[in-house]
């Protein structure tokens, strides 16, 4: 042993830096990192960082802009168009996630069912979710069209109504048809989640619980709905972020209006920066809505994260 | 507590028939285990009987009800599943109270009884866990109570213990029977294990290809198998089969596998050439000079006992011995089945002759 000893400790003296480098763990550990970070940097961390500078700034487009603090957050304060697409979007996002969960709840449970046809069922309900966002938003538009609404010409032909209903010209109508285009385009992921969650739920816990005597509401109270908790917390924490921040849907069909009436704060974000012209002020409105964005993660972390029955070990 | 009748049930899924007719009379209290090989429609009967699957034909009975058309939760029954069916976000304590919740009794009850069936099973320090925080054994346990607590008519188990290493496997077995005399809970326990079939009930029904081969009692089944299967399934090691055909000239032998010559107490009457099947266990070998011609290919001591494999007549044979014989591979011995103890099946139909 000695004598192959021997060779080797020579060579590692002999080897350069270089090589040196490369037979160390932490350099190799850190070499591999590199891709990683870099992208990270490039692609999330310098857009925030941008992002949050240039709602410090007055800049505007073609022109650099200086640093005014906080300035645009306090003029947007006093801006009762801003607080309208505040409330717009939190009566846009509430709404939109409880009826899509409503709804996605219902169509996971009837899928998990024997039903026929199960899986022709199963491949229309994802449809919404393949067609391209922009392309549904546009037959939205028809459909909610003042003169060609098909909604309005069936029921004036069932002769419930004497009047083509405004769809997008009432600031109330206008919101609850955005809200109902994005429950459709919606409602898609929410039942494919919860269907693959509920598809994990072992079939014996509900035999065993049939034996127990339990009826079919017990066995959806006290089995189902806490089995499927964890999922619900994951795909209703997306569902949430997904809609706050929804930006294609209303910029298609509404472009906020009427009067402001549809105008999210991304939507009201680009109209003041890129059509606008006014960056520094387009970018506060998207910081203005970290705060919510934040509140909604912790909220879902904290109120539903794993409960202790899913922890494994022993205490 | 309740007897069962099973009267000629069938079942078939879409075409495919897998159980053919079965009856099974089950008094009170008894502690009945249907056994076979898997596939052969033993849980099917049992998820049958505890109102899982439908009926396709015959009547089952709890008490003097048909229960045919009567929901689970009405059957007043308690199963415990092979893969124990825990509910896992409660803790062990709400596991086996839940069916008593479900039937609005009152927390001073649901206490009362959930820490009595503890106190039986020795769960009483693990009722705030939850079961991801148990051993198997444990699990197992809990799963028991879950069934005590109910008070049902019936338990049924479906292979409880196959989940468990084999050490726990013997203990939990003690422990069940400990429990079934304590009770006197009519029980029907489904295994493929004919060890657990043996040491646990007071009836036992062979099941094959879904028909009862045979029922009765441990010893009954290991004494007087009605066939071939039985008298193959029952014991271990296994029955050795030879083949051959019975002579009676003068005295009645058997004579089997190239000619060897095998003892036989008395052939059947007009039996002389018949070709039949010549049963002997392992236990009932013994090494005499009037025996057949054997060699000895392994020789595999447990300690208790030594189990001999060895060739007669060019067939593969087990043998074993409790006493301490010094055997080598390749050693010719004569061995010598007890006349007394040996069993002969048709050729054909492997019926008991």
């Amino acid at each position: 042993m000695a004598v192959i000893a021997e060779p080797v400790a020579a060579h590692v003296k002999r080897s350069s830096l270089w090589t040196r480098a490369f037979e160390s763990r932490n350099f190799l550990g850190a070499m591999f990192m590199v891709p990683a970070i870099a992208i990270l940097i490039l692609f999330l961390a310098y857009p925030l960082a941008l992002g949050f500078w240039l709602g410090m700034t007055d800049t505007k487009i073609g022109g650099a802009g200086r640093y005014i603090g906080f300035a645009n957050f306090v003029s947007l304060a006093k801006d009762s168009v801003f607080w309208l697409s505040v409330f717009n979007t939190i009566f846009y996002t509430v709404t939109a996630s409880i009826v899509k969960f409503a709804i996605g709840l219902y169509l996971a449970l009837l899928l998990n069912e024997h039903l026929p046809f199960k899986s022709m069922i199963r491949a229309i309900v994802l449809l919404p979710f393949v067609v391209p966002t922009v392309l549904s938003a546009i037959a939205f538009w028809w459909i909610y069209d003042s003169q060609f609404s098909i909604i309005s010409w069936v029921l004036i032909k069932a002769g419930l109504i004497t009047r083509y209903i405004d769809f997008l010209g009432d600031p109330w109508n206008a919101r609850l048809s955005v809200v109902a285009a994005n429950i459709w385009r919606g409602v898609p992921f929410v039942a494919i989640t919860l269907l693959a969650g509920l598809q994990t739920i072992s079939p014996s816990l509900y035999e065993a619980a049939n034996l127990d005597g339990a009826t079919n509401m017990q066995r959806f109270r006290h089995i189902t709905l806490p089995m499927l908790s964890p999922i619900i917390a994951v795909v209703m924490t997306f569902s949430v972020l997904m809609t706050f921040t929804d930006f294609q849907l209303i910029y298609t069909i509404t472009r906020g209006g009427p009067i402001n009436a549809t105008h999210l704060m991304a939507t009201l974000s680009f109209q003041r920066a890129i059509t606008g012209g006014n960056l520094g002020e387009g970018a506060a409105i998207s910081n203005a809505m970290i705060p919510f964005l934040v509140a909604a993660i912790l909220l879902s972390f904290f109120g539903l994260q794993r409960s202790r029955w899913q922890q494994g070990g022993r205490d | 507590m309740s007897s069962v009748q099973i009267r000629d049930v069938r079942k078939s899924f879409g075409n495919f028939e897998v159980l053919h007719g079965v009856s099974i009379p089950i008094e009170d209290g008894q502690f009945v285990v249907l056994v076979g090989p898997s596939g052969c429609g033993k849980s099917t009967l049992l998820r049958m009987l505890a109102g899982l699957e439908n009926i396709t034909s015959g009547t089952i009975s709890i008490g003097d009800r048909v229960v045919n058309n009567v929901q689970p939760k009405e059957r007043d029954i308690a199963m415990v599943f092979q893969n124990y069916a825990l509910y896992p976000h409660m803790t062990v304590g709400e596991n086996m109270g839940f069916s008593l919740k479900l039937r609005n009794a009152s927390s001073d009850e649901i206490n009362k009884r959930v820490k009595r069936a503890a106190e039986i099973l020795a769960l009483s320090p693990l009722l705030d866990r939850y079961p991801r925080q148990l051993s198997g054994g444990q699990r197992q346990r809990v799963a028991m109570g879950r069934a005590i607590v109910r008070d049902p008519q019936v338990f049924l188990f479906d292979e409880p213990l196959s989940n468990l290493d084999a050490k726990l496997r013997v203990a939990m077995r003690t422990e069940i029977k400990e429990l079934h005399q304590r009770l006197k809970t009519t029980t029907v326990y489904v295994t493929h294990d004919q060890i657990e079939a043996m040491t646990m009930a007071d009836k036992i029904v062979v099941m094959h290809d879904g028909i009862v081969e045979q029922m009765g009692t441990p010893l009954e089944l290991y004494d007087k198998p009605e066939n071939q299967f039985v008298a193959g399934f029952i014991g271990s090691p296994a029955m050795n089969f030879l083949k051959g055909h019975v002579r009676v000239n003068g005295v009645a032998t058997f004579e089997g596998p190239n000619g060897v010559k095998l003892p036989l107490k008395n052939a059947p009457a007009n039996s002389d050439g018949r070709p039949a099947v010549y049963g002997v266990r392992p236990e009932h070998f013994t090494i005499a000079d009037d025996g057949a011609d054997a060699e000895i290919i392994v020789v595999e001591p447990t300690g208790s006992e030594t189990q001999v494999f060895a060739k007669v007549g060019g067939e593969q044979v087990v043998a074993v011995f409790r006493e301490r014989h010094q055997f080598n591979p390749g050693d010719k011995v004569r061995l010598k089945p007890d006349p007394s103890l040996i069993h002969l099946f048709d050729d054909a139909t492997g019926k008991r002759l």
